[in-house]
């Protein structure tokens, strides 16, 4: 029989029931389409650590990040050799009008930061208007975008470990390099708060949260990371030196165990799909087992029943599978702004794609194998005989 | 006239396969419906049971927890001598004054740190928190380099044994205890002595201060009397509502998932009922022709057919349930986005929970099955009965 003719067989053995396979398809979209998106959650949470740069060292205090470190460090840490230059960066923690607006603040050192940091394409006109105001911000394109803010607007920022309301006047919007680049957080002047800090609170000025530390030669940063910790041993603040991405990594392992969650559901639903679905051939198996009988009477071998079941099983669960796919990309794009504030990044992977087309293709054939297997076995004369 | 019971029984007892294939489905998701409402129930249990309803905790004013906060020496007196503070047999306020630091230990199995809150404590903070008990080893000295740790860092973390010594701040510390505070956040800290800590990390400030009131009614005053002194610029909160709010975004992110995920699934698991009946009512159309023959009314056959149905989903409720059960040996550590500290909680089954699962194991069977029953109530009987 020629191949033609086979798929058309199959094709339409799989609109026979038409409101079963109807059905076993929404299902399989639905689960397909669960699988893309929770894949993509747990993606959007290594967000921050594809972003980073394995070139770039982080340096916080050893004991834990809300320990800052005495600004006097840079100096002996420009001194380590290989490194090629240092900024600061330190969490602010502020809200915006009001909570649910979350976004990350950072106070930095704006003479150098963004030559640190290639990845934000800042108009130079605008770099050097931020550099001159004291009050200045410069805040991501994709930040800008959602609150609508344009240069010149004053933001108002409620601190909360910087106590009291401050505001600031945008000087620069930053846009991304590429894909993997966020731009939804804010960049305001550290001497601001510094200064402030000396006014009110002076135990707490000349010091930071973080150094961010340029090297000359990427391959050589365990040794100089090294080489900066052995420099504040036994020292009032010690301090842990490690690679930025390491340093975004180790904000994913404290959540752990919620991200493996994620992934055993994810999964779940593609077994519970596979479930129906095996439900489905299995119950069109048992009512076609005359026809496979007699196909069989007719000189069709085993095999050829049993290529049957399965083309119609992945041919099923192809179509289901592909608009699931297809599916998949405008669902990501609500879910990516309604959850802006807590994904930066929310984007459907190609690896995702692939990994929902392998698993269309595994629920087909795992729902094929027990239905196949009987009825490639069955005897034409049992077949013949079969009551659906 | 009804049909009987044992014949809808026997229906779904010769199909043991796609009977086995549909209720496991329905069990899943009975299993993972009733799994997320258990995470926020064991959450919820954890965040209210940290508080007590007659103590009251007093943060720096703008601050969201206690590690953003700050009070100084003169503002912690001014809130011990309000009236509404309650006082020991000796006369003594009910007052702790406690310093709140994250240090960063390494899970057991894992290479990177966590952050764990460590709280400096007075004497009276045992006494403030009654659910708090040693349970090996003994409690810290006060002016000594000592700590306790919490049940769930003594069970998830390395060097945390007694004997052991833990390193930060120039120092090392000596465990010398376990207690367990009856699955409150507490388990998930380490404590030690408030001035040993706070003179260590060169803490002239404590982070909070923790009231006892001398009546539960007497809330609004005493935060009226700390609102209105000028020099205090604290904020009193009660403790449960302080601890609620702590874990706000990880429940509202727990039940966010677990609506999301409860309802595809759900989608899937009543497509596969559909299909199931659908199926049953397709192959058994001379029977049911037979039993309208027989006078059984439309209306009987109609209930029949929803009854199996209902059933499918009682069992796949049962077994998911039973599958609950065995979760709640299971506790998991994860990052609180808010404290920015690893909290620990369990999965709790509640009555209300397993009454949930069952209406919802239900509901998917019944919504799964009507179609397919109407169907099968509305067959005309020659037609059936010629249909075989």
């Amino acid at each position: 029989m020629p191949d033609v003719y086979y798929l058309k067989l199959i094709f339409k053995n799989v609109f026979r029931a038409k409101l079963r396979s109807s059905l076993t398809i929404v299902g399989l979209v639905i689960a397909i389409v669960a699988f893309g998106l929770l894949q993509t959650v747990v993606d959007a949470w290594f967000a921050g650590s594809n972003a980073a740069s394995a070139s770039r060292l982080v340096t916080r205090n050893a004991i834990s990040l809300v320990f800052p470190m005495p600004i006097y460090y840079r100096e002996r840490m420009r001194a380590v050799n290989g490194v090629k230059s240092v900024t600061l960066l330190n969490w602010f923690g502020g809200v915006y009008k009001e909570p649910r607006n979350f976004f990350p603040q950072f106070a930095i050192d704006h003479e150098n930061f963004f030559d640190l940091y290639p990845e934000f394409i800042v108009p130079p006109d605008q770099l050097i208007a931020f550099k001159r105001d004291r009050q200045g911000a410069a805040v991501g394109r994709k930040l800008a975008d959602e609150f609508g803010w344009k240069i010149g607007d004053t933001i108002p920022i409620r601190g909360t470990i910087f106590s009291g309301t401050w505001t600031f006047t945008l000087r620069a919007i930053f846009d991304a390099k590429d894909d993997t680049t966020i731009t939804r957080q804010m960049y305001f002047h550290w001497d601001y708060i510094n200064e402030w800090l000396k006014q009110k609170y002076p135990r707490r000025m000349e010091q930071i949260g973080t150094f961010v530390i340029e090297v000359d030669d990427p391959s050589r940063t365990a040794d100089i990371a090294k080489a900066i910790d052995a420099e504040f041993k036994n020292s009032l603040a010690e301090t842990l030196t490690e690679t930025e991405k390491s340093f975004q990594l180790g904000f994913i392992s404290q959540m752990e165990q919620i991200i493996i969650t994620i992934r055993i559901v994810s999964f779940v639903v593609i077994f519970i799909i596979m479930a129906v679905v095996a439900n489905t051939m299995a119950m069109t198996a048992r009512e076609r087992l005359t026809e496979y009988a007699t196909l069989k009477a007719l000189g069709f071998g085993p095999g050829f029943v049993a290529a049957l079941i399965f083309g119609e099983a992945l041919m099923l669960s192809l179509i289901g599978g592909g608009l699931g796919i297809l599916l998949t990309f405008p669902l990501a794009k609500v879910v990516g702004v309604i959850a802006s504030a807590v994904f930066a990044v929310f984007k459907v992977s190609q690896a995702t794609v692939l990994m929902q087309l392998a698993c269309a293709v595994v629920v087909g054939v795992a729902a094929a194998l027990v239905p196949s297997w009987r009825s490639a076995r069955v005897k034409i004369v049992d077949g013949l005989r079969h009551v659906g | 006239m009804k049909v009987p019971f044992s014949y809808i029984f026997r229906n779904l007892w010769t199909r043991k396969l796609t009977t086995a294939l549909t209720a496991g489905g329905m069990a899943l998701v009975a299993f993972v419906f009733a799994a997320v409402l258990m995470l926020d129930a064991g959450l919820n249990r954890t965040m209210v049971g940290t508080g007590s309803a007659d103590n009251v905790v007093f943060i720096r004013k703008g601050a969201e927890t206690e590690i953003q906060s700050g009070v100084t020496r003169d503002q912690a007196a001014l809130v011990e001598s309000q009236p509404q503070v309650a006082r020991g047999e000796d006369g003594k306020a009910m007052v702790s004054k406690e310093s709140l630091v994250l240090i960063s230990l390494t899970k057991t199995g894992q290479d990177k740190g966590s952050n764990i809150v460590t709280r400096g404590v007075s004497p009276m903070g045992f006494v403030l928190r009654p659910q708090v008990k040693i349970v090996e080893g003994r409690t810290f000295r006060p002016g000594s380099a000592e700590i306790v740790v919490g049940k769930s860092i003594h069970d998830e973390f390395d060097g945390v044994a007694i004997g052991q010594k833990l390193r930060f701040a120039q120092n090392e510390w000596l465990v010398v205890g376990t207690f367990d505070a009856g699955k409150s956040a507490f388990d998930s800290e380490v404590w030690g002595d408030v001035e040993q800590l706070m003179q260590a990390f060169r803490r002239t400030n404590f982070s909070s201060v923790i009231v006892k009131m001398s009546s539960v009614d007497n809330f609004e005053a005493l935060a009226k009397g700390v609102a209105d002194d000028i020099r205090i610029a604290l904020e009193g909160k009660r403790e449960r509502l302080f601890y609620e709010d702590q874990s706000r975004a990880l429940s509202t992110f727990i039940s966010f998932l677990g609506v999301f995920l409860s309802v595809i699934f759900s989608v899937g698991a009543m497509i596969g009922a559909a299909i199931t009946m659908y199926s049953s009512v397709a192959m058994r159309t001379a029977e049911i022709g037979t039993l309208r023959a027989l006078g059984f009314r439309q209306p009987s056959i109609l209930v029949a057919f929803l009854t199996e149905a209902l059933l499918l989903g009682l069992v796949g409720g049962l077994a998911g349930l039973l599958c609950a059960v065995f979760l709640q040996t299971i506790t998991i550590s994860t990052m609180n986005f808010q404290s920015f500290s690893q909290l620990a909680f369990s999965f709790l089954l509640t009555f209300k929970i397993v009454v949930q699962t069952l209406v919802f194991s239900l509901v998917m069977g019944f919504v799964g099955g009507f179609l397919p029953a109407v169907k099968a109530a509305r067959m005309k009987i020659v037609d059936s009965l010629r249909a075989a």
